[in-house]
């Protein structure tokens, strides 16, 4: 049986940047378990540029990102092991996992950090009616195919969803020489980011169709045809508005779900709003020495952020293997109210830790003029913030002195317009 | 003559206000210095820096990702990407690596964004 004081499970940006901080804070005993050949996770894949901005402040590439990471790991202790596949974590932090050279192996840990990133909403997911033939792919998958193992998937293309994966991957195909027919969005607004819609639809005159939904795939044996429908408020097709594509293939870009398969054997318990585990504001979990951070705990839409987050999950797992701390009873915990639909973390421990804290949230509607506001247990204002704009797409942040919080046990987030 | 632009400069997405007198141009709305320029250069001579991928011969992954380390003129995108299409790079390479030099005489390389080890031992 191996023994190491941290595992990090999943070798993407989270899993990088939580070894690479929890090293800084005093601990040696690393190990980062990654089931790719190689680390950088969705970075690899991700070769547009926008990255960096935040943490590096320079604008870089995903694999130029992940790289950056790399060497920053190679001056230290922490050991890699790449191909390997964790199949079971216990709440008594023992690590299962297999691998080609060694087989099946058992890892005992005093901490872990989860870091197994998210996984893409597939056809099945959203139940698009029709047949069922090739050339239906999930967008982050055609990314894989293009970027890296160099397949290209089609030739005149129809992706539905406009989020951020779904909009550079329109940009995408048409660099290599694809017709992109309509990118369709049954919501009456864009998930993906501003910047994204210009540069990747509008530079390329790529027709965005918001409101409207793909309601039939037809096809032999390739997709042959694509049929988009308007929605209504309801989300439900309109009949009579039909528009037939013919195209040979269908992009997803429907969403991700954070991959919580071995939070659950861990007995983490997870949150139904983020679909990630519950965390107090060090990234810790319910389950004493399991922390988790990235996409695996919710989904983050700049890489920047994932970064800041796992930094502090490593801080804090070298913290607790070097001394041990428990959290207190004095814990507050987050609810989300009116247009928001979670909050990361969802408890914040007013004696243990740093004295302040960053809030993450998202908003379930868009909003123009909002003030973000805490109220405490008797609906008094405890923190209050203007925005001119609040958008699904874009999660927000807050930040928060814990010596506000003092005495409450409850504190809801919610939007006043 | 009055234009509102997405900036495009970071994920923060300003709503600029870009207008127009006789050949100078005033930028509002922006948040930092790189918005400003951008919102000028928009209306002047847009650019962008393009993002592919070149053929990789004996490393691990058949693709080699790369970029123009630069912007160059948003109307030299598609020439830009015939000739990353024409580009074989062998392994070994470092990231940074120029792969193509002044590429349509834009005075911008074409630059290597990954390292890729060699496959023979």
């Amino acid at each position: 049986m191996l023994e190491y004081d941290l595992v990090v499970i999943g070798g993407g940006p989270a899993g990088l940047a939580a070894a690479y901080s929890a090293y800084q804070n005093g601990v040696t005993k690393i190990l980062i378990l990654e089931r790719d050949d190689i680390t950088g996770g969705i970075l690899n894949q991700c070769i547009h540029n926008g990255f960096g901005l935040h943490y590096f402040k320079e604008e870089l590439t995903g694999p130029e990102y992940a790289q950056r990471f790399e060497e920053m790991l190679k001056d230290t202790s922490v050991t890699i092991m790449t191909q390997t596949m964790v199949l079971e974590v216990t709440p008594e932090k023992q690590i299962f996992a297999v691998n080609q050279t060694e087989g099946y192996i058992t890892i005992c840990a005093k901490a872990i950090v989860f870091s197994m990133g998210c996984r893409e909403r597939t056809r099945g997911a959203i139940a698009i009616p029709g047949d069922r033939p090739s050339g239906v792919f999930t967008a982050g998958t055609a990314q894989r195919y293009i970027n890296i193992e160099g397949y290209m998937v089609g030739k005149r293309v129809v992706i539905l969803g406009s989020g951020d994966i779904g909009l550079i991957m329109a940009r995408r195909m048409k660099l290599e020489g694809a017709e992109v027919l309509a990118v369709v969005e049954i919501m009456p607004y864009s998930n993906g980011l501003n910047r994204n819609i210009v540069q990747c639809l509008n530079d390329y005159d790529i027709p965005l169709y918001l409101s409207h939904t793909v309601t039939e795939i037809r096809g032999k044996r390739r997709v042959e045809q694509i049929v988009v429908s308007q929605v209504d408020q309801d989300r439900m097709p309109i009949s009579g508005t039909e528009i037939v594509f013919d195209c040979d293939t269908l992009l997803l870009s429907v969403g991700l779900i954070p991959e919580n398969e071995i939070s659950k054997t861990a007995k983490v318990t997870l949150d139904r709003r983020s679909n990630g585990a519950v965390v107090y504001d060090d990234m810790q979990t319910n389950i004493e020495g399991i922390f988790a951070c990235g996409n695996v705990l919710h989904v983050h839409d700049l890489v920047d952020f994932v970064t800041e987050e796992s930094m502090k999950a490593g801080k804090s797992a070298a913290q607790y293997i070097l001394n041990q701390y428990r959290h207190s009873e004095q814990t507050v915990m987050v609810e989300n109210g009116e247009k928001v639909s979670y909050t990361v973390p969802q408890k914040i421990d007013l004696a243990v830790g740093e004295p302040e804290t960053d809030l993450f949230f998202r908003v379930n509607q868009v909003i123009h003029h909002g003030i973000i506001t805490v109220l405490g247990e008797d609906q008094q204002v405890l923190f209050s913030k203007k925005k001119a704009h609040l958008l699904p797409a874009e999660m927000e942040k807050i930040h928060l002195k814990k010596e506000w919080l003092t005495k409450q046990r409850q504190i809801t987030i919610l939007i006043e317009e | 003559m009055k234009q509102e632009l997405i900036c495009i400069v970071c994920p923060q997405g300003c709503r600029l206000l870009v207008e127009e007198h006789n050949g100078s141009y005033q930028v509002s709305g922006n948040t930092c210095k790189r918005g400003e320029q951008y919102g000028i250069t928009e209306m002047t001579a847009p650019t962008r820096v393009i993002t592919s991928t070149v053929c990789l011969k004996g490393g691990r992954y058949p693709r080699l990702p790369v970029k123009t380390n630069g912007a160059i003129p948003k109307k030299l995108i598609f020439d830009c990407m015939e000739q990353i299409n024409q580009l074989t790079v062998y392994a070994p390479v470092k990231m940074g690596d120029v792969i193509l030099k002044n590429v349509l005489d834009t005075g911008i390389d074409i630059i290597s964004c990954r390292s890729a080890k060699s496959n023979e031992k």
